[in-house]
């Protein structure tokens, strides 16, 4: 099986501090992987770097002959400014970007297929509410019928489940389910430890450093979940430099 | 009745090329300025408005220095200044650890000062009034054709830039995702912001440009929820503003520029208190029974 994804001991981080060191490793065509560990543990991060919007502050990510627009990700919901006046079509629409870019027009057919991603989510009738207006299992709703106009191989979802029900949940799951079948690689940043044991087959847990990734039973195992909760949660200006590199 | 109203609403322009002038002039720059303040709000930048209204004024005053009360060379002027004054900001920003609110107030109270001290090496007490508080009754051919080219250039710019515009401000990691124009969507936008506070500070003056912009945008909010809707709102609140500040300069013979700004102030209150999206009168009223889904 071809890999997607290779990192080559990425580090990534913000102003010389390591949101996560030196990752090595390589993500499967196909995969479905979920990202766990504590706050702060650099999962976000991880996505960020994946899809390309954070350089690494050592090491390199391959992404092989994946474009830009062949990434589609979903962004914390916490990320979107709700208050923003835009109708739910819109913001769903937006998942055409890779035909219509900065300027081009909605076509009939475009806009049918907005409809076909809204109604496949849940949302049919919606399309003209703001965003505003939409509970949190609602919004999440919308965010995976653009992500399914995206249309991409590659599908980063941060924290898509959070506050959200259990139905929705599941509903919501069976599309990621779905995605794995077509063979696109899906990886899920997740606090749900159940629910990756559940639906997904492999795990990376993270504690600023990779703490395991492998078959998801072998990557939560009680004394390595143990072992990333042991991970010092705020950046410290006076900790020593990494030794690894000196190594 | 109907003669009192022609002389207290029409005749003044009918008989007044000046007043026809200046009513053109307001009405262009609130069709600019008023979907730039939409934007400024909604990105919730409105007091970025005000900083740079003050970060142009060494520019203008440069230009005044230089050429006197000369259209084209305040204009310049206060274009590079505001355009230096934004970059400036933003590099300082995305360079150190200082954000882009502190970074711009820094700027942009050098700017004032600079400005101020460079207008009252040269000139009088009146040019300086000028320079501050405009003079939108004596718009020349000049000033009118910038005001209407100005109002042309940043509606077809802000259509060209509005996707990643509005996306960055309701979902900047998907815009990331997707696309690098939102930085550079960012810059044209701070670009067309000093545009039009260029422009209005030929007819208002550097400090009541910005309020032609804000408030006009502000009142728009209580009136619809669709962005478009907001667009068209801000440029009617903008246009009845210019008009009954025009005619309250008019009749009681108060400053123009900011009899302009006092009926936008008004109408912005009024809003406040009857709009129908968020209006504090409709919070007050009794709610209506609610349905059952």
């Amino acid at each position: 099986m071809s890999a997607v994804l290779k990192l080559h001991d990425v580090t990534l981080g913000y102003d010389r501090h390591p949101a996560v060191h030196h990752i090595d490793g390589e993500i499967a065509e196909g995969a479905l992987l979920a990202v766990v560990g504590p706050n702060g543990a650099g999962k976000s991060t991880l996505l960020k770097g994946l899809m390309g919007a954070l350089k690494p502050l050592g090491g390199r990510i391959d992404r092989g002959a994946l474009g830009r627009r062949d990434i589609a990700y979903l962004p914390q919901a916490a990320e979107l400014d709700r208050s923003f006046p835009i109708e739910v079509f819109d913001l769903v629409a937006m998942g055409l970007w890779r035909r219509v870019g900065l300027f081009g027009g909605l076509r009939r057919a475009d806009r049918e297929r907005v409809a076909e991603a809204l109604s496949a989510v849940g949302l049919e009738g919606f399309g003209r509410r703001a965003i505003g207006t939409l509970s949190g299992g609602q919004l999440q709703r919308a965010l995976f019928a653009r992500l399914l106009l995206q249309d991409a191989p590659v599908i980063l979802l941060d924290e898509p489940f959070a506050a959200i029900d259990a139905r929705t949940v599941a509903d919501l799951l069976q599309i990621v389910a779905r995605w794995h079948d077509e063979r696109r690689t899906v990886i899920a940043v997740l606090h749900d430890m159940e629910l990756v044991r559940r639906a997904f087959p492999e795990t990376l847990l993270l504690a600023r450093r990779p703490v395991a990734w492998g078959p998801t039973a072998e990557a939560l195992k009680p004394e390595r979940l143990l072992e990333a909760r042991a991970m010092p949660e705020a950046f410290d200006d006076r900790a020593p430099l990494c030794g690894v590199h000196a190594a | 009745m109907i003669p009192d109203l022609y002389a207290a609403l029409v005749a003044p322009f009918a008989d007044f090329a000046f007043m026809r002038r200046a009513l053109v002039g307001a009405v262009a720059l609130s069709v600019g300025a008023g979907p730039i303040g939409v934007f400024l709000m909604l990105r919730r930048m409105s007091l970025t408005g005000d900083a740079m209204a003050h970060a142009i004024l060494p520019g203008a005053a440069v230009g005044f220095l230089i050429a006197g009360l000369s259209l084209p060379a305040m204009t310049l002027g206060g274009l590079v200044a505001g355009v230096s004054v934004a970059l400036l900001t933003g590099l300082v920003a995305r360079a150190t650890a200082l954000r882009e609110d502190a970074a711009l107030a820094a700027f942009y109270l050098l700017s004032l000062a600079l400005g101020v001290t460079l207008v009252s090496l040269k000139g009088s007490n009146v040019d300086l009034l000028h320079v501050l508080f405009g003079s939108v009754l004596a718009l020349d051919d000049d000033a009118l054709l910038l005001l209407c080219g100005v109002s042309t250039v940043t509606l077809f710019a802000l259509a060209l830039i509005y996707r990643p515009l509005a996306l960055e401000c309701v979902d900047p990691g998907f815009l990331g995702s997707v696309s690098r124009s939102g930085g550079a969507a960012h810059l044209v936008f701070l670009g067309l912001v000093v545009l039009c506070l260029v422009a209005g500070f030929q007819a208002l003056g550097t400090l009541l440009a910005v309020g032609v912009m804000m408030l006009p945008a502000a009142a728009a909010r209580f009136w619809t929820d669709s962005l478009a809707g907001m667009f068209v709102a801000s440029i009617t609140v903008g246009t009845l503003s210019s008009v009954a500040g025009l005619l309250g300069s008019y009749h009681f013979g108060v400053p123009a520029g900011p009899a302009i700004i006092l009926a936008a102030g008004c109408l912005y209150l009024l809003s406040l208190a009857l709009g129908l999206r968020g209006g504090v009168l409709w919070r007050l009223a009794p709610a209506p029974r609610h349905r059952t889904a």
